[in-house]
């Protein structure tokens, strides 16, 4: 039968915070830095990467505010080259790699699959360190100087033309990329070894699906990336000339390496997001996802075709036609996957009770602009049309409709849908939602108009443009502004909530993963006893009985 | 910690030897669960050298007479030794991981101190051949000369053997990329060896005092996937670098 951990839970109207749980189980600085539990180092990893997105926000609002005039006036040329690599290699690095997988998936994927822990606990706990180590490598870099290749690292500007500091930057980068390995590995091993009896591959939660498959983005390229950095550094250094054409060496070389690992790389950043969507989606219209099967192995399927697309970074870099020509219809069909996610979501809204909860507000906002982001996709992966767009605004557009408006909006979703199971406290709805609006219409006003300027052909990278496009660029400059406010309103309310947030109970949503039948927040080992899976994921009908039998255990 | 009392599907905790972790239900899961992270870690490890491997293709096929004669001017007798030293250094861990599994201590420490030993042994060969290579001016970036692919007769040694022509000027300078691949590769394999020097002498003291033999293999086990990697990568390295085309 079921597990006996339901009847435990407090009743959501008189529920209190639980005095044992993993927040409260030990006090003390050295209790943080050396703990192995999954829930302490991605609430570990959440400061962190909030922080380092506070610095590539920052940055990114400099960028736009360079941008009001068409003259280069705000900052130097070189400095707004600075701006942007930095924010570019922060925002990649150091936010969206690790944004969900290593904050709500490092919290929930060992609850989710009714384990005590993820697999290897001291390796978790390594790779927040690994991370913070590139973090502070990052702020040496900027306290240093800074660095201005692009955050693509392109060879021979990144090492033979500038002199800035590559070198650490590329450090960084290194060392951030072991750490998502080593995130990516242990979910991949929690995943196949610590399920609970009666946790089969499709009874697991399509969150869990979603980091598995970027998992094995991240343990199968981002080695790629390391060695591709090692070259760099050598290649500066030494003089290795493998990527130099004077000594022999290929240019275009380091691009199928970089790329080889960076366009995956934007599927690590999104697949994890997809799987929030899901969870949100299911239990705010209180349905099962529809194709539930469909949409696991999309992600599966997203994974494997992220792996052959690569070269469509480089239509206009010289590789040839035919390559060319096999990779834009490669490129294509990763949209299949992705469609096959978008329709299932509409689906299961199809006749659901759909409520407005924040997360879902977040979520909705994640279906719209993930679709134009991946629509305008299309016009780039086609090799006539990326011709024109390309190193415009327009892809800039692209990549952030797919990157803000898709992996940051479902962050926020499941910050906001996890957050009363993380902290045992609600945040305030109303402002919530009032943030989520707040952010999609900044959102649409920073980037609509670039799509706009990049078919009107302004070049991505460069500090000043022609005046005429400056009623544009003042709309995105405002847009951003407002984008500002709809971002810190979230750093500051849910901050205020973990003293002052109504009680939220172990179950606030009525939802149905294991993570959400147990006390909110939960113990340090998640569960008394493991549970037993005896029901389908998403099973609304059991949560019912559930329910039934709770009232008659208590009563 | 609440559920103590009742003893559960599973055995109770007191039953459980000290080394299974507390988040683990069963030592066998404990095993097959850090047996798995290593095959996965080993992939990433195949991903890492294959960045490298596919630059050594790519730049092998462009500049095939280049390599060629870069080739010959490493040792084949020293890297066919360095060959059989680490195939019986995996042959000896493997012995000492059969130790481990029977619980004979004294063996399982001596097969890990010869592991050590032959380690050392591929290290110092490794050692002797870029000093060859440093005395030659063929370490790139310092002082590379390219006088013996110019003007193979300035070699004697090596002309003797295989009467190369001279290269053309352009495909001579390539050599320079040839050695290059050669110490990153060989040198990616040797940090490698290190650090698996690094562990091995690590677990030499801790098997002295008795790990490894009282039924918690895991480690050993895993460290020897690794080892094994590690070997299975010179076995690619030393065909690549050493023998194309010794008979042209």
């Amino acid at each position: 039968m079921s597990t006996n951990t339901i009847v435990l839970l407090p009743d959501q109207s008189t529920a209190t915070i639980p005095k044992m749980n993993f927040l409260s189980k030990e006090n003390g600085l050295l209790s943080w830095l050396l703990t192995g539990d999954h829930k302490r180092i991605a609430t570990l990893y959440l400061i962190s990467i909030t922080f380092f997105f506070f610095i590539g926000g920052a940055l990114a609002g400099l960028i736009r505010l360079e941008l009001l005039t068409p003259q280069s006036d705000l900052v130097a040329t070189d400095t707004y080259n600075k701006l942007f690599t930095m924010h570019g290699v922060i925002m990649v690095f150091l936010f969206l790699v690790p944004s969900v997988p290593a904050t709500i998936g490092n919290f929930v994927i060992p609850m989710m699959v009714g384990a005590k822990d993820l697999a290897l606990p001291k390796i978790n706990l390594l790779s927040w360190y690994l991370y913070m180590g590139a973090g502070i490598m990052m702020i040496y870099t900027m306290a240093a100087g800074g660095v201005d290749t692009g955050w693509t690292f392109t060879t021979p500007l990144s090492t033979h033309y500038v002199n800035t500091h590559v070198i650490t930057t590329g450090l960084c980068v290194f060392i951030a990329g072991f750490s998502s390995i080593f995130t990516g590995l242990n979910f991949i091993v929690t995943i196949h070894k610590m399920r609970c009896p009666g946790m089969t591959w499709f009874r697991l939660p399509l969150f869990v699906w979603s980091n598995y498959a970027a998992s094995i983005l991240m343990v199968l390229g981002t080695p790629v990336l390391a060695i591709t950095l090692v070259l760099i550094i050598l290649e500066r250094t030494v003089g290795i000339g493998v990527f130099d054409p004077a000594k022999g060496g290929d240019p275009l070389l380091f691009q199928h390496l970089f790329w080889f690992y960076s366009h995956p790389a934007v599927y690590i950043m999104i697949l994890p997001g997809m799987g929030v969507i899901s969870e949100v989606v299911s239990t705010f219209s209180r349905k099962r996802v529809f194709g539930y099967t469909a949409v696991a192995f999309s992600s599966v399927a997203i994974a494997i075709f992220g792996f052959f697309v690569w070269a469509h970074h480089m239509f206009i870099m010289g590789i040839s036609n035919y390559s060319a020509l096999v990779f834009s219809l490669l490129t294509m069909l990763v949209a299949v996957p992705s469609a096959i996610k978008i329709f299932n979501w509409a689906f299961t809204l199809y006749k659901g009770s759909i409520t407005f909860e924040t997360p879902m507000l977040y979520s909705f906002g994640f279906m719209g602009l993930f679709t134009i982001g991946g629509m305008t996709g299309v016009f780039l992966g086609a090799t006539g049309t990326d011709i024109h767009l390309t190193e415009t605004y327009f892809i800039v557009a692209h990549f952030h409709f797919v990157m803000v408006g898709g992996m940051l909006m479902a962050f926020l979703s499941g910050i906001h849908f996890w957050w009363p199971k993380w902290t045992g406290r609600m945040y305030p709805e109303k402002l919530s939602q009032l943030a989520a609006l707040i952010t999609f219409i900044g959102f649409n006003f920073t980037f609509f108009p670039q799509f706009i300027l990049g078919t009107l052909g302004m070049p991505r990278r460069y500090a000043s443009y022609p005046p005429e496009f400056q009623v544009l660029n003042v709309f995105s400059t405002a847009g951003a502004s407002i984008l500002g406010v709809g971002y810190l309103l979230p750093i500051l309310y849910l901050t205020w909530s973990l003293k002052y947030g109504e009680i939220a109970g172990s179950n606030p949503w009525q939802a149905t993963g294991l993570e959400w039948q147990v006390q909110s927040p939960p113990l340090t080992e998640n569960f008394p006893q493991i549970p037993i899976m005896d029901h389908e994921a998403y099973d609304y009908e059991w949560l019912e009985r559930q329910k039934e039998k709770e009232v008659t255990s208590v009563g | 910690m609440t559920q103590r009392g009742v003893e559960g599907a599973h055995q109770g905790a007191h039953e459980h030897p000290a080394y299974q972790r507390h988040h683990f239900e069963s030592v066998e899961q404990q095993f097959d669960a850090t047996n798995f992270a290593m095959w996965l870690f080993l992939l990433t490890e195949v991903m890492f050298f294959g960045g490298l491997f596919t630059a050594y293709l790519i730049l092998r096929n462009w500049y095939y007479p280049a390599f060629v004669e870069g080739s010959h001017q490493l040792n084949i007798g020293w890297g066919t030794a360095n060959t059989a030293v680490l195939i019986t250094s995996s042959f000896t861990l493997a012995m000492g991981v059969w130790c481990a599994q029977t619980r004979r201590k004294s063996g399982l420490v001596t097969f890990l101190i010869l592991t050590f030993v032959l380690g050392m042994v591929f290290l110092g060969i490794k050692g002797i051949e870029y000093h060859e290579k440093w005395v030659k001016h063929h370490v790139p970036g310092f002082h590379y000369s390219e006088a013996s692919f110019l003007n193979p007769a300035s070699d004697p040694e090596i002309y003797k053997e295989y009467h190369d022509k001279a290269l053309a000027p352009d495909m001579a300078a390539k050599t320079e990329l040839y050695f290059f691949l050669y110490f990153a590769m060989t040198g990616m394999h040797a940090l490698h060896m290190i650090v698996g020097i690094s562990i091995l002498v690590f677990m030499i003291f801790r098997a002295q005092a008795g790990a490894y033999t009282s039924g918690h293999v895991t480690f050993v086990e895993n460290f020897g996937l690794y080892w094994h990697f590690v070997d299975i990568i010179w076995i690619f390295l030393f065909p690549l670098l050493y023998l194309i085309s010794r008979h042209q």
